[in-house]
């Protein structure tokens, strides 16, 4: 789970798995994560194509490192199982089942996925799964959902389907949220795994977005579910560190090193007790300015 | 013996010899003396110009195998071309030569009727497209078409290669002299840039008009020393068809990524400095560009001496907003910059001539720092095709592009993919501009720098978040995406030749096999 826990996931983004134009460039934006839909976004008539499509992509196009995840059709459909089975077989990072609402959901799925590890010749653990969460039995269940399986990397709040079961619709204040955004995001810390927050679809509504965005970067999620590859540069924005988190992560980061050279067990900077809480913190600072191109791989200013 | 020139095309040399042309060698023009022609003058008092019937002129002014010409302002809103070749075609008029400045859609349906009834037996335009580009690339025309760039075309006319029998120029706003615009009116355009040029060097001169105003009508950006006949017709055009279209902001965020990495390579370039100067197109990506430009300007306090060429609205804004210091405008793109340059004194209008005439004594875009342009396909020794389509069919025009790619900085900036079809391929269909010429590619994954440019490749190497390619690896990533095509199959006829901006050729486009 190493890399998993370090992999960034500001950005997960969705593409349409029937629209070859859209499948075929997913790679352009710089999403952290790219999620091809099999579900929602295809109609009953062209399930079959999205699939062939997905896979076909996956064999020949570059993501250029991208975490690529696909969302299948739900358990209790005729596609399930033909959907995991042509995407474990494609090497798929993570599949994405949608509607999670109990523990033993995940374990299904793992079972299946493993499965079609052995029939297609996979690595055993190779295929790594997420759950979406989308009513009230979902997010009551979370903690035991994220912590199903050590194949779990990340929980999804996915509102649309969660408002609706809550009888309530979406505000812009976001408050209808509140509980199930903590109840998802502690869910996932507690398991160690990601939590990403739910879509934001009006294109038009720039501020909300942000404001959206902000709010959920202060929570603590991993990031956010995107429909729209405009918005991918917005949340990477929010998660920018600031010069003076970058210039702080950097004189931990040295510390440690110069409390390795010294073979000291104890970190300290400015006369202070460097703890393991800072140092992860750090660490993430550094990632994000990497990715935010504020530094360089050796974790130098780049001068604009 | 096998004829080539310096971008490796096999020349027809029956045809050179024949037209009398040289191979294309190179993109410098040097110091040569030249000659140019003046036209004749038919002279007069001027007070008997006026007339009610195009078939009247036409009969005054057009014989065989003469050689006539249009402006294209109105674009696919033009009227006046399609109302006087109708009088051309059924007066039985045969071998013309038809040399607009370009031909716009909806044009080809005549135009294909006046070859057919050999009314038109040549053309020389600065392109074609839709169901004339593929009649012509099906051999539907007997002579090579005559591809010229607005620059080329002017100088063309200018040495009397190109000699103007009679131009039939539309206008939104004459008097009975002939003195107009293309600013006022119900069907305006702007600029004349291109018309200019007919107005000049044409021995008769007609000008059309659905709005004859008071004398003496100004600013008179066509003089009545000019013009020989002012005819009064209904309409000269559709004002809502005259503007490009293409003028809306994209949210198209595959163009808005390339037009942002074309927006960092310019500013990380040393041309990107208060007084610089540019050029951008009218396609989604080229407007995203000169939104983002506007940003980094204001960012870094500077502002460019000029913007020319086809001017949109988004570039008159910068002028009005003092960015721009002088917008020097040949054509424009839609209404918003049209009616800018009548209300704005630091728009000027320029002929094809001062624009981009490369036998001159100096032209605008000999003084162009940054041009950005478009591309169909581009090819590993970055000579760009912007004239013939991936099935080999004509379908483009040279335009300005082979003109403003001599700036200082020229970026391509086009996909790496368009749908199922390579733009970055191991040869371009057809050259229209030489690798020579252009400076970086810009793809949605990427850049491409020319190896040539040392200096470019040394300062926009480590742009954050602009990959640096070879275009060798450019055209790999795009083979890799679509797969390898067959070959596209020709006959062995010439339908058209693409001249250089010098008059030289540079390829020639062949018949297609289908």
């Amino acid at each position: 789970m190493a890399e998993n826990s370090e992999r960034l996931r500001r950005t997960m983004m969705f593409v349409p798995g029937n629209n070859p134009a859209m499948v075929k460039d997913a790679g352009i934006y710089g999403a952290d994560s790219i999620m091809f839909d099999l579900e929602d976004a295809v109609s009953l008539a062209e399930k079959d194509a999205a699939r062939v499509l997905v896979y076909e992509a996956l064999q020949t196009q570059d993501y250029e490192g991208a975490e690529l995840v696909v969302r299948v059709n739900g358990i209790d459909t005729p596609f399930y199982h033909d959907d995991v089975r042509a995407m474990v077989k494609a090497g798929i990072d993570v599949i994405r089942l949608p509607k999670v609402e109990s523990a033993q959901m995940i374990k299904d799925l793992v079972k299946d996925v493993a499965a079609a590890e052995t029939e297609f010749g996979r690595e055993a653990g190779s295929t790594h799964v997420m759950a979406a969460i989308e009513s009230a039995k979902g997010v009551l269940n979370a903690p035991a959902i994220a912590a199903a399986s050590d194949r779990m990397i990340g929980v999804a709040l996915s509102a649309e389907d969660y408002t609706t079961d809550m009888k309530t619709h979406r505000y812009p204040d976001g408050a209808e949220l509140e509980f199930a955004r903590n109840m998802v995001l502690h869910a996932a810390r507690a398991a160690g795994i990601a939590a990403f927050d739910t879509v934001f679809t009006n294109m038009d509504d720039t501020e909300g977005f942000y404001r959206e965005t902000r709010y959920i970067h202060q929570l603590g999620f991993d990031g956010k579910s995107l429909v729209n590859p405009r918005q991918i540069k917005m949340v990477n924005s929010v998660y920018e560190p600031t010069a003076k988190e970058i210039a702080n992560a950097r004189n931990v980061i040295n510390a440690i090193a110069e409390a390795k050279l010294k073979g000291s067990g104890v970190i300290s900077m400015n006369g202070q007790m460097v703890d393991r809480p800072v140092v992860l913190r750090a660490q993430r600072v550094m990632r994000l300015a990497k990715a935010s191109h504020l530094v360089d791989e050796e974790g130098n200013d780049i001068e604009e | 013996m096998i004829l080539k020139n310096n971008v490796n095309r096999t020349l027809s040399d029956d045809l050179m010899a024949k037209l009398d042309y040289k191979p294309y060698t190179s993109t410098e023009i040097g110091n040569p003396e030249i000659q140019r022609v003046a036209p004749k003058v038919h002279v007069s008092t001027g007070n008997d110009k006026v007339v009610d019937s195009i078939e009247d002129v036409v009969k005054a002014t057009v014989k065989d195998g003469m050689t006539i010409s249009f402006h294209h302002h109105f674009r696919n809103g033009d009227y006046v071309f399609n109302k006087v070749m109708r009088v051309i075609i059924d007066a039985g008029i045969k071998n013309l030569t038809l040399a607009p400045s370009s031909l716009t859609g909806v044009m080809n349906d005549m135009v294909i009727e006046a070859i057919k009834a050999g009314t038109i037996t040549n053309i020389t335009s600065s392109g074609m497209r839709g169901s004339l580009g593929d009649f012509v690339s099906h051999g539907g025309l007997k002579n090579p078409v005559i591809f010229r760039s607005h620059g080329n075309r002017a100088r063309a006319i200018e040495h009397g290669d190109i000699k103007i029998d009679v131009a039939f120029l539309g206008v939104p706003n004459a008097d009975k002299l002939g003195n107009a615009n293309g600013m006022a009116g119900k069907a305006v355009f702007g600029s004349l840039g291109y018309a200019l040029m007919d107005a000049q060097y044409a021995d008769n001169v007609v000008l059309l008009t659905d709005n004859l105003v008071d004398y003496p009508n100004t600013p008179a950006s066509i003089k009545q020393t000019q013009v020989d006949y002012v005819v009064q017709v209904d309409e000269v055009g559709d004002p809502d068809k005259i503007g490009s279209g293409a003028t809306r902001f994209t949210k198209d965020p595959k163009e808005l990524k390339i037009a942002g990495m074309v927006n960092d390579v310019i500013t990380h370039s040393p041309y990107f400095k208060d007084g610089f100067s540019f050029q951008t197109g009218s396609g989604g990506a080229a407007l995203a560009v000169t939104r983002y430009l506007r940003e980094a300007m204001i960012a870094n306090k500077i502002t460019a001496s000029f913007a020319l060429g086809g001017i949109t609205k988004p570039t008159t804004d910068l002028l009005k907003e003092g960015l721009v210091r002088r917008v020097m405008d040949v054509q424009d793109f839609d209404k918003g910059a049209a009616d800018s340059m009548q209300s704005n004194p630091n728009q000027q209008e320029i002929d094809a001539s001062w624009y981009a005439d490369p036998d001159n004594k100096g032209a605008m875009v000999d003084q162009l720092d940054v041009a950005i342009l478009s591309a169909l396909e581009i090819d590993t020794k970055f000579n760009v095709n912007v004239m013939t389509g991936s099935d080999g069919v004509i379908r483009g025009a040279v335009g300005g592009h082979q003109d403003a790619a001599t700036s200082k900085l020229t970026i391509i900036s086009a996909p790496l993919v368009r749908g199922r079809i390579a733009t970055i391929v191991p040869d371009v269909t057809t050259v229209v501009t030489p690798g020579d010429s252009i400076d970086v590619v810009v793809t949605e994954v990427g850049i491409a720098i020319n190896p040539k440019r040392k200096d470019l490749i040394a300062c926009l190497s480590n742009i954050p978040g602009v990959p640096v390619f070879t275009i060798e690896d450019l055209q790999k990533l795009a083979e890799k995406k679509v797969g390898t095509p067959k070959p596209l199959e020709f006959t062995d006829r010439t339908v058209a030749m693409v001249e250089y901006r010098d008059g030289s050729i540079i390829d020639e486009i062949k018949e297609v096999k289908d």
